[in-house]
Parts: C-alpha cells; sequence; structure tokens
C-alpha cells in the first residue's frame, strides 16, 4: 500500500519533523499547567486544600479524643486588597473527627462594591490532605458594597487519619482582589459551577 | 554562472546573503557587540558592589542592569557565538557546500538584531526596563512588573524562534549533508555536540516561549496561571521555567564541549581519547538535563521524595560529565603538547569547568542547598561554567579558525597577554564569590553589610581586569583582519578535519563537490 504522502526530500524531512517537535513543545509547555494541578491535587504539593466542601458522613467520623490538634489560622491581604480581614480567633485546639466552628471578619474600606477571593494554605503541607472543611467562605467569592463588613464562618474537621507526628497545623487565608475578574469567574467558581454547587449566580 | 562567483558588494550583500559563511560571520560579530554590551552592564554592577552602600545608580537601575546582564549574555553573546560556529564550521567540517535550509539561515540571523533592539530599547523606557532577574519569576513579572515586560516577553519569542531555525537548520545540515562515507560516528565531535544541542534546543525553546506567553496573558487577557487569586500557583512558573532553564545551561555548555575536543587533540598531537564514551556521555547529559529541573527550586516547598530525586539525579549528571573530563585529560596524557592561545584557553577550560562543576555538585545536595541558595555562591558557581565554560571556549575557537576565517594568523604574544589577563581576572572576580555566598550575601541587592567589603572589593577589580582586557581582544582580531601574516592551508601542526583541507581563507563556496572519507 502507498502511504498517504511522501517526502522525498531527505532536507524537507529534518525540515519538518523539526517544527513538528518544536510546535509539539510548545503545547507540552502549556500541558504542564493541568498535569501540574493534578499532581498537586493527589500530592498535596502546594499546601492548596481541597476546594470542594466536605461531604458528612456521620459514621465515618472517629473522634480521637486520645489527642488534641492545636489549629493556629491566619489572615493576609494580598498586596492588591487593602480590606481588614482576620479571624476572630487566632489558635484553636480540637481533637481529630470533633467539629471546629469559627469566623472571620472581613470589611471593604472603600467607597466603592469590590468582589474578593480567599484562598486557603495548609502548612505543613503533608497535613493538607486531612483538613476538611464543610463550610467555608473560601468556597465562594466575597462580594462586598462600600464600607460593608460581614462575618464569614468556616467549620472544620481534621481527619483522625491525621499523622500522629503532626501536632500543629496552619491554615492560611490570603485575600486577592478580584473584581475585575468576577465577571469572567474564578477558576474556583467554575468549578463549582461545573460540580453544580452553585446554581445561580 | 562563473566558476569562481564572488559575492556581490555593499550592504545588500549582507542583507540578502544566503551563505553560511556570510552568516557566519554576522552570528560571531553580533555575539561580540551583545559581549560587549553585557559586559559593561556587568561593570556597572561591579562599580556599585566596589564598596557597601548605594552610590552610583539606584535600586531598581541596579536590579535592570542584573536581569539584562543575564538576558544579553545568555541570549545575545553565548548563543548566536556558538550559532556562528555552527554556520561557519560544520559545512566545512562535514564537507557540505553549505547550510541545509540556507533562506531559513538568512531570516533566523536577521531577526535577532532586531529582537536584541526592542530587548535594549527597554531602558529607554518609562518605568525602566524588567527588573525582575533574567529568571523573570511570577508574580514580579506579572502583577510587579514594569510596562516594558510585554516588550521583553516578544523579544523572548523571537529570539526564540530565531534559535528553533538555526537548530532545525543544523539538525538538517548533519543529518543530510554529511560527505559521502562520513557515518554519524565518523563526525567531528563538534558535529556531535552540535546535533545534541540542536535537539535540545528544539525541546525546550517552544517551552520557554509558552511560559512567556503565560505571563503575557496573565498581564494582558485576565488568566490567572499564575496568580493565586484566581486559581492558579506562582511555583507553577518556577517549574515550567526551569523545565527549560535546566536543558538550557545544556544548550550553552555542549558546544564547549565540542571545541574543546577538537582543539586538545590537536595541540597534544594524539587523537581524541574515548571518542564513544564522549558521544554517549553527551547523550546521557543531555537526557539527564530534562529531568533535574527542580534543583534549581529546593526550598519553593516540595515532598522529600522530590527533593531527594531532584538530588540524586542531579549528582548522576557529574557521572558522564567526569567521564568527558577523563578523557580530555587522556588526551593530553603524554602528548607533545605546546602552549598556543586556543590551547592555553582549552586547558583553562578544562580546569576552571571542574571547579564550576564542584561547586554544582555541593550546590546539588539539597539540605545544604537551603543555606546556599540566592546567595552569591550560586553567582560564583554559575559563572565558573559559563565564564570559562562558554565564553573560554568561544574564545580558544576564535583563535583556533581565526586564520581559517580571515586568511591570516592573529598576534601570538598578544593572545597570550589576553590570555592571562583575562585568566586572572576571571578568578579574582569570581573565586572570592564562593566565600561571600557562604559567608551569607545574598544575590542580585545592590548594597551589603560591612562584613563582605574586602571580598567585593577584589571581585570588582578583578571585574575591572577581565571588563578592561577584553578590548585587546577585539584589537587582536581587527589587528588579524587587516595587518595579520597571511596563514596557509593548514596552520597549526596537530590539527585534523576537513576544513583545513580547504585554501586559508575559505573561498566563498566550498566542497561544491563532496570530498573523498578515508
Amino acid at each position: 500500500m502507498r502511504p498517504l504522502f511522501q517526502i522525498k526530500n531527505a532536507t524537507t524531512r529534518s525540515l519538518l519533523s523539526g517544527l513538528l517537535i518544536s510546535i509539539g513543545m510548545f503545547g507540552f509547555g502549556f500541558l504542564l499547567v493541568p498535569i501540574y494541578d493534578i499532581f498537586c491535587k493527589y500530592t498535596g504539593l502546594n499546601g492548596k486544600p481541597d476546594q470542594n466542601p466536605y461531604l458528612y458522613q456521620a459514621e465515618d467520623i472517629i473522634v480521637d479524643s486520645s489527642r488534641e490538634i492545636t489549629i493556629q489560622f491566619l489572615a493576609t491581604n494580598n498586596a492588591s486588597i487593602n480590606w481588614d480581614f482576620k479571624p476572630t480567633l487566632h489558635k484553636l485546639k480540637v481533637h481529630p473527627g470533633h467539629i471546629a466552628s469559627l469566623a472571620f471578619y472581613v470589611r471593604n474600606p472603600n467607597n466603592k462594591d469590590m468582589v474578593g477571593q480567599a484562598i486557603p494554605s495548609v502548612s505543613p503541607f503533608d497535613a493538607t490532605d486531612f483538613v476538611h472543611k464543610t463550610e467555608c467562605f473560601c468556597f465562594l467569592s466575597q462580594p462586598l458594597g462600600a464600607f460593608q463588613e460581614k462575618i464569614m464562618p468556616l467549620k472544620i474537621i481534621i481527619d483522625s487519619e491525621l499523622p500522629k507526628r503532626i501536632k500543629k497545623i496552619t491554615l492560611s487565608y490570603t485575600l486577592f482582589d478580584i473584581t475585575d475578574m468576577e465577571t469572567k469567574g474564578t477558576a474556583v467558581r467554575a468549578q463549582l459551577e461545573k460540580e453544580g454547587m452553585i446554581h445561580d449566580l | 554562472m562563473s566558476e569562481h562567483h564572488n559575492p556581490p558588494k555593499g550592504l545588500m550583500r549582507w542583507v540578502l546573503t544566503t551563505n553560511h559563511k556570510d552568516i557566519g560571520s554576522m552570528y560571531l560579530w553580533l555575539s561580540l557587540i551583545m559581549f560587549f554590551v553585557g559586559g559593561f552592564m556587568a561593570m556597572i554592577i561591579r562599580a556599585e558592589l566596589f564598596e557597601p552602600g548605594l552610590q552610583i545608580v539606584d535600586p531598581n537601575f541596579y536590579n535592570q542592569m542584573i536581569t539584562m546582564h543575564g538576558l544579553i549574555m545568555i541570549f545575545g553573546a553565548v548563543m548566536p557565538a556558538f550559532t556562528g560556529l555552527a554556520n561557519w564550521m560544520l559545512p566545512l567540517m562535514i564537507g557540505a557546500p553549505d547550510m541545509a535550509l540556507p533562506r531559513m539561515n538568512n531570516w533566523s540571523f536577521w531577526i535577532l538584531p532586531f529582537a536584541f533592539i526592542m530587548l535594549s530599547s527597554t531602558l529607554f523606557m518609562e518605568g525602566g526596563s524588567p527588573n525582575f532577574g533574567w529568571t523573570a519569576y511570577a508574580p514580579l513579572s506579572t502583577t510587579y512588573a514594569p510596562n516594558s515586560t510585554t516588550f521583553f516577553i516578544f523579544a523572548i519569542h523571537m529570539m526564540g524562534i530565531s534559535s528553533i531555525m538555526g537548530a532545525i537548520n543544523i539538525i538538517a545540515t548533519i543529518l543530510n549533508l554529511r560527505a559521502p562515507g562520513m557515518t554519524l560516528m565518523k563526525m567531528p565531535m563538534f558535529a556531535w555536540t552540535w546535533l545534541i544541542t540542536a535537539y535540545l534546543l528544539l525541546a525546550v525553546m517552544p517551552v520557554l516561549a509558552g511560559v512567556v506567553t503565560m505571563l503575557l496573558m496573565d498581564i494582558h487577557f485576565g488568566t490567572s496561571f499564575f496568580n493565586a487569586g484566581g486559581g492558579g500557583d506562582p511555583v507553577l512558573y518556577q517549574h515550567v521555567f526551569w523545565f527549560f532553564g535546566h536543558p538550557e545551561v545544556y544548550i550553552v555548555i555542549l558546544p564547549s564541549f565540542g571545541i574543546i575536543s577538537t582543539i586538545l587533540p590537536a595541540f597534544s598531537r594524539k587523537p581524541l581519547f574515548g571518542y564513544t564514551s564522549m558521544v554517549y556521555a553527551l547523550g546521557s547529559i543531555a537526557f539527564l538535563s530534562f529531568i533535574v529541573w527542580a534543583h534549581h527550586m529546593f526550598t519553593v516547598g516540595m515532598p522529600l521524595v522530590g527533593e531527594l530525586f531532584f538530588m540524586y539525579a542531579t549528582m548522576v549528571i557529574s557521572v558522564p560529565t567526569g567521564v568527558k573530563i577523563f578523557n580530555w585529560v587522556a588526551t593530553m596524557f603524554r602528548g607533545s603538547l605546546t602552549f598556543e592561545a586556543p590551547m592555553l584557553f582549552s586547558i583553562a577550560f578544562v580546569v576552571l569547568f571542574t571547579i564550576g562543576g564542584f561547586s554544582g555538585l555541593m550546590l546539588a545536595i539539597a539540605p545544604a542547598d537551603f543555606q546556599y541558595h540566592d546567595t552569591y555562591f550560586v553567582v560564583a558557581h554559575f559563572h565558573y561554567v559559563f565564564v570559562p565554560g562558554s565564553v573560554f571556549a568561544i574564545f580558544a575557537a576564535t583563535y583556533y579558525w581565526l586564520p581559517k576565517w580571515t586568511g591570516n594568523m592573529y598576534d601570538e604574544s598578544l593572545a597570550k597577554v589576553h590570555f592571562w589577563f583575562t585568566f586572572i581576572g576571571m578568578n579574582l572576580t569570581f573565586f572570592p564569590m564562593h566565600f561571600l555566598g557562604l559567608a551569607g550575601m545574598p544575590r542580585r541587592i545592590p548594597d551589603y553589610n560591612l562584613q563582605f567589603a574586602d571580598f567585593n572589593l577584589i571581585a570588582s577589580v578583578g571585574g575591572f581586569l577581565f571588563g578592561a582586557t577584553q578590548l585587546v581582544f577585539l584589537f587582536l582580531i581587527i589587528k588579524c583582519i587587516k595587518t595579520g601574516k597571511p596563514a596557509s592551508e593548514s596552520p597549526w601542526e596537530g590539527a585534523e578535519g576537513l576544513e583545513w583541507t580547504v585554501p586559508s581563507p575559505a573561498p566563498y563556496h566550498t566542497f561544491s563537490t563532496p570530498p573523498d572519507i578515508k
């Protein structure tokens, strides 16, 4: 059978294969973005916890009252935003398996409507998979009117499977100004919409 | 067409030329100009660091100099020099009449001057040129970047296109235009090193183009590849950048290996020791270069397994590199050595590159790297591999092939002056930086603590000596072209290769009929 098309000239063949390799590698550069996201999702590499609410399953939760974990809370503003943003509680001791509830206070001191988005990060990073959130203000972007303030709830459960050597976990939130991006929605929001977590916008 | 057709006269000869020798010369001149531009920036950096305190330039301008010095030296001086050498010498070495794709060759050169004009023009823009270091880490290069960053991104795109076209051309030439009888394993070492370099270029320059395109989209089109607020991650930038960046450091060293493997046998009057192992070592280095990138980012946070993997993979590279150094030493062992300028630079290459390799091994130790990271130790390390590695090899190649290019011999005693002052200046500049780094002096900062004053003074004096000595090099080249003594067809007693079978200077057209290979 004759091949579909044949390149007789060896130089043309080198040229075309060279071009193909470089176009392929240009695409591969962009492919590294989803590869990195998947890699981080399974290893918790960048300390970014699962961005979906934890589905509570009562029978699976075992409270481990033999040990207490200290959770520290941090609230940081990204350079793009100047909101007042702080946890109502800086430190909490909790048995793994118990639900801890607390809240973050946020206020928009500007004379304009803005939208903020909090991005969580867990340290040490290998505790990431063991921090479950049933409710978090970070699941949604937070629109605040001019001078508006708000108390934002957070409910977390530390998994009782948490490795014994981890005694202290830091949960840090960085607040970003996404007012300009809000029309398009954030990546997180888009993902939640796709999974049917948010229906109305 | 007459048998001896000569190039047309005037400026249009250079604009329209498809001759590999013309294009090679233009690459080499561009590289020399860029070497002086980047070198002048280094002089500003060393002048500012001459003593503690802020005296000559303001910190923002200092950061611009740091960034532009890196970009211009890598993309403007070293890479075009190697491409120029490939253009000039590859067809002569493998017995080809010209490069395989001569029109593309013209285009890949002529993109470059415009890319560098665009890059340099950012210095005169409002807000100044890029000031985030040549690595352009996000968010420094997105959220906090000067407006000129867009020009920087397009300049990188243009250099990338030029490099990719150059690489395709070299691959097509080496694979298709070798003289009959010259099998791959009979090729000169320089051709082997460039073949592998060209594949590295094809594999990673598009990734660099991709990552700077992501920067462009984050800056202008509201994407969030590297913006955590939109679901991205700044650390991703570092991973993708170094996926390009590590093979890139081999792109600027492998052709040097080829040059050294050509010159050492010539002046030792012995064949290269272990040709086959040299080829396999090259292949292993090229393969390993793709799986070690994260050793540039041990401190950004990685699982322990990751740190260990990248540490061991990096250390494995010293095995094929050690094979090469062993072979070079074995080539010289019991040879009849003479010490002309090309040989002096080659021996200095072997010694100093090994020092740079050892400090690289120190940096590869992940737990120790936490101390060395972002200090002057890193600056000392990569200048020890870049300057004696790439730059000395280019000097050696220039002296070795100048008689073939110009038809005239250079001034040997002046070349020895150039060598010794370069050698002393280079070591005076960069050796103290090891101590500065171990003592904790951070890189990319225009001011420093008083305890670092003495070593910085020595480094600055060395830097000025090194810089001034390069004017001797420029003078030597001009003198060689204008008034050098005519050179014979094969001016080096021990030199082998097809390039020495054509007259000096090499005629405009060579090997129109392929030579016979025994």
